[in-house]
């Protein structure tokens, strides 16, 4: 996020798009609603009428994978009715001509016609935009989860700097991480492109500086595999032993089975975890991680605000901090690293390591920690990013976009658009939430969600077993009829292993990213029996 | 410049637009309270915080009174507190508040006030017929017979979390908390994120699964950060022996000032379930067997070396965990480039 959660209360203009936040974010979504009692505006795009769309001023309802197409001509109108911020343009940014070269090939109607809703309320979301300032942009994996995933974010952020509001507070680009530490794992350079604190891998300079540091021998400068490719390099033969910490991936990737198959002709894997789970069964080795509230470390949030995590009790059993078991394999093949505590590891490597982390030791992460970069000992952290429209790498690179179709598209055979997500009850694969007493009562299953128009033209009841089948699999669940869900569409989580949304889901990839379109496949839908 | 009145007899200054409350509380004057909830609109239902002004003829609540330029306020005078004890005289009649057996004893608004003025035998004649305890849903539990009506789980539901599941139902003696159409909990609009447990002055509104766990003064509080979604809310870990018995979310605490969801506030005990992984194991002819962190990490460091002097250290690959401390992700990260040599590290960042 370039901004805060603190902003959330205090915003005047809201734009939320592809962004479940009641259900995925339910703390930050209060700060939203609290804004919207106080008075803020708010306009949510998003194919359902999800929870924070019952709070919306205009809510507009989009078809799945048109993102792009919307939001250039969102941008058309700002641009072809003067609406935009011509100083902020003129003076912070770069690149104008050619996105409005872009956009203006995306009239109103052009984007009506991709996105579903009428040219009216383009003109009418660009109107409501460019009446307040700033507005706050606030994304979640509706954007992402797309093969058109970059060019959504790069949507997004053309937008919020052709409406000036990208170095405000409220105002900028926000992106909701949806796990607790994607942000510091990021941070970390757990990626196979960057070392810590986003040091590229393929500069000579960062390699020198982190092969002193590591006293090792030299580092490689070829960017690695990112985890689709690695998951295909299993029965490929590229990848030999894959070690997998902490992630179920036998039920958060798309295309189960496929998934399934590649796990399964590894020649060494390691699961490192607190849990049995689909993916453990394919270890050979199984080692037992302390979790959470079980070790002393730090976690990132969304708003790049390091926080500590405290130790309340010991793991069970054997099981051990997982920087341990790391820190023990190092030793078995001849490495002796000296930090031997998270405090350790974070006061004497990572912030001396990452610029922008220097500041952050552990002395001074008490309350409400601090948000990066912290250059220095003395800075309190920064809630803004990008202050006051100056870009920490100069201007503002405006990159133009064309709208793409999803991969799979609703056609005779499979004539119903799959889109997934989480749920508010449960948390990705309920390896903790089905465990923790009570959740399970409350959502024990998962549903297909499906509109009462398409309900009614199948003989679909509400609470009916349906059958769900895509191109990979198919699954049988309860349906459960809404008005939230649009006709055309179909919607389900990944939370249950009986009915998870991944049998069904297409492994295509954004081409840079390689995140998976989960928001979009290609289903037909039967009462069983 | 902010503007000055009389608080028991000595300047004090004020913001305009602060209430007497508020301004009391910004000169280190901490006048009592049950119903206020910060953030939300003064009610004024409880009229604990009652104060002497001068030239009023009756006492005025302090929370929802804003404080003029030259007010004379008094916060300590007999009146005041002979006016606040009948109030909690009466509320401690109203309901069933036998103290030893709730769980909110030594965490309790009202037993507070009631030690502060001394009550030992109740003045009124007690009330003895209430609605039923509510606990048909996993995490709250619902004991009409303690609430004192002050009204801050309302103002909780509706004006911080915004769910709009429950209001002040019924009139008159007949008063009492409902969800739309007064049913129970878990058929209600409620999404249990447990703010109205968190804002319950008294013991009215507990947790379920605490249930027995621990007195109050057992526990230790330890603040951490909440391992589900990104909002990193801060949380303190209520602790007795080793184990969480609740999870309470720290007030004035940035990102997320007081509040948590579902996930946060009852997502912790998956740690004591029997299934969690206990001894590394080591898959042999299909099953899986205990070994020693000794066997299994040798097994793991010589295969992995195996691996690279045969194929390359391209050829093995890592995946970081985005759950797990930022601490874990350095070292594995660390491990794949320094020791074996590969960029081949990654994680689900994308989802
Ligand atoms: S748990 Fe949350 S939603 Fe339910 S009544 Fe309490 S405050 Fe409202
Ligand atoms: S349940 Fe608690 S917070 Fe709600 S009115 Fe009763 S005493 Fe007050
Ligand atoms: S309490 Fe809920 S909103 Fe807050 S971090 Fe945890 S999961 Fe996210």
């Amino acid at each position: 996020m370039t901004n805060s959660f603190a902003d959330f209360a205090k915003a005047k203009l809201f734009i939320i798009i592809g962004s479940n936040m009641t259900e995925a974010h339910p703390v930050a979504a209060t700060f939203v609603k609290d804004a919207v009692l106080a008075g803020a505006q708010l306009i949510v795009i998003d194919p359902r009428r999800s929870g924070i769309a019952d709070f919306a001023h205009l809510h507009v309802p989009i078809k799945v994978g048109s993102d792009v197409a919307f939001l250039n001509g969102v941008m058309n109108v700002l641009i072809s009715e003067g609406l935009y911020d011509k100083k902020y343009v003129e003076s912070c940014t770069t690149g104008f001509d050619k996105l409005k070269a872009k956009v203006m090939e995306y009239p109103p109607e052009k984007a009506a016609e991709i996105s579903g809703v009428s040219a009216d309320l383009i003109r009418e979301t660009a109107r409501r935009l460019a009446s307040i300032k700033p507005a706050m942009l606030i994304y979640t994996l509706g954007i992402t989860e797309h093969i058109c995933g970059v060019k959504n974010v790069l949507s997004c952020a053309n937008i919020q700097m052709l409406l000036g509001n990208v170095g405000f507070e409220c105002g900028g680009v926000n992106p909701l991480r949806g796990q607790n530490n994607v942000q510091g794992a990021c941070d970390m350079g757990a990626l196979p492109n960057v070392f810590p604190g986003y040091q590229r891998v393929d500069n000579p300079e960062a390699r020198a500086k982190f092969q002193a540091a590591w006293k090792c021998e030299e580092l490689p400068g070829k960017p690695g595999l990112m985890m689709p490719q690695m998951i295909d390099g299993l029965p490929e033969g590229k990848v030999k032993a894959l070690y997998i910490f902490g992630e179920n991936l036998a039920n958060t990737e798309p295309d189960i089975r496929h998934v399934e198959h590649c796990l399964s002709s590894a020649e060494f894997l390691v699961c490192q975890d607190i849990f049995p789970t689909e993916t453990t069964r394919f270890a050979h080795v199984i080692l037992p991680a302390a979790a959470w509230s079980e070790n002393d470390g730090t976690f990132t949030s969304s708003e790049r605000r390091v926080n500590r995590v405290r130790t309340a009790s010991d793991p069970p059993g054997k099981a051990k901090p997982n920087w341990w078991i790391f820190r023990e394999i190092a030793r078995r093949l001849g490495h002796h690293w000296e930090s031997n505590s998270a405090k350790e590891i974070w006061d004497n490597e990572v912030s001396r390591l990452a610029p922008s982390l220097a500041g952050i030791r552990y002395s001074r992460l008490r309350n409400n920690g601090l948000q990066w970069p912290v250059p220095n000992d003395k800075h309190a952290g920064t809630p803004t990013l990008h202050g006051d429209g100056c870009f920490t790498c100069g201007l503002g690179v405006f990159s133009p976009v064309d709208w793409i179709p999803p991969a799979e598209t609703p056609d005779e055979s499979y004539p119903l658009l799959l889109s997934t997500g989480r749920r508010l009850y449960h948390y990705h694969t309920r390896t903790q939430t089905g465990r923790s007493k009570g959740i399970n009562d409350l959502l024990g299953e998962e549903t297909a969600d499906i509109s009462p128009e398409d309900a009614s033209a199948l003989g679909i009841k509400d609470g009916e077993m349906v059958k769900v089948e895509s191109r990979r699999g198919e699954v049988v669940v309860k349906a459960n009829v809404t008005n939230r869900v649009p006709a055309g569409m179909v919607w389900m989580a990944f939370h249950f292993r009986e009915g998870c949304a991944n049998w069904l889901t297409n492994p295509v990839y954004d081409p840079i990213t390689l995140t998976a379109e989960y928001k979009a496949c290609a289903i037909r839908i039967a009462k069983t029996g | 410049m902010a503007d000055s009145f009389l608080l028991n007899g000595k300047n004090a200054s004020f913001e305009p637009g602060q209430t007497i409350l508020e301004a009391a509380g910004n000169n280190g004057i901490t006048i009592p309270t049950l119903c206020h909830l910060k953030g939300t609109t003064p009610t004024g239902a409880c009229r604990i915080c009652l104060v002497e002004v001068a030239g009023a003829r009756t006492l005025m609540a302090a929370c929802s009174t804003p404080v003029s330029t030259g007010m004379d306020v008094r916060t300590d005078t007999d009146r005041v507190h002979q006016s606040r004890k009948l109030v909690v005289e009466l509320l401690l009649s109203s309901g069933r508040h036998d103290c030893m057996v709730c769980e909110a004893n030594g965490d309790c608004r009202l037993q507070d006030l009631a030690y502060f003025y001394g009550i030992k035998e109740p003045r009124f004649k007690q009330a003895d017929e209430f609605y039923p305890v509510e606990d048909r849903n996993p995490f709250i539990v619902r004991d009409f017979s303690r609430c004192i009506l002050c009204g801050r789980c309302v103002q909780a539901c509706n004006e911080v979390v915004v769910n709009r599941a429950i209001s002040l139902g019924y009139r008159g003696a007949e008063t009492k908390i409902v969800t739309g159409g007064d049913k129970a909990y878990d058929e209600s609009d409620c999404v249990f994120c447990g703010q109205c447990v968190q804002a319950c002055p008294v013991g009215a509104l507990t947790e379920k699964k605490a249930v027995g766990l621990a007195r109050t003064w057992e526990t230790r509080k330890i603040r951490t950060t909440c391992p589900y979604c990104g909002v990193g809310c801060q949380m303190w870990l209520h602790v007795k022996d080793g184990r969480i018995t609740k999870t309470t979310a720290v007030e004035d605490a940035e990102p997320n000032r007081g509040r948590l969801c579902i996930k946060g506030r009852f997502g912790y005990d998956f740690l004591y379930s029997g299934e969690r992984l206990k001894t590394p194991l080591i898959r042999e002819n299909g099953n899986f067997r205990e070994a020693s962190w000794d066997e299994a990490l040798d097994l793991v460091a010589a295969k992995f070396k195996d691996t690279i002097d045969r194929f390359g250290p391209d050829s093995v690959a890592g995946v970081s965990c985005a759950r797990s401390l930022n601490e874990d992700s350095y070292q594995m990260q660390k491990l794949f480039r320094a020791v074996f040599g590969t960029n081949n590290i990654d994680h689900c960042a994308r989802t």
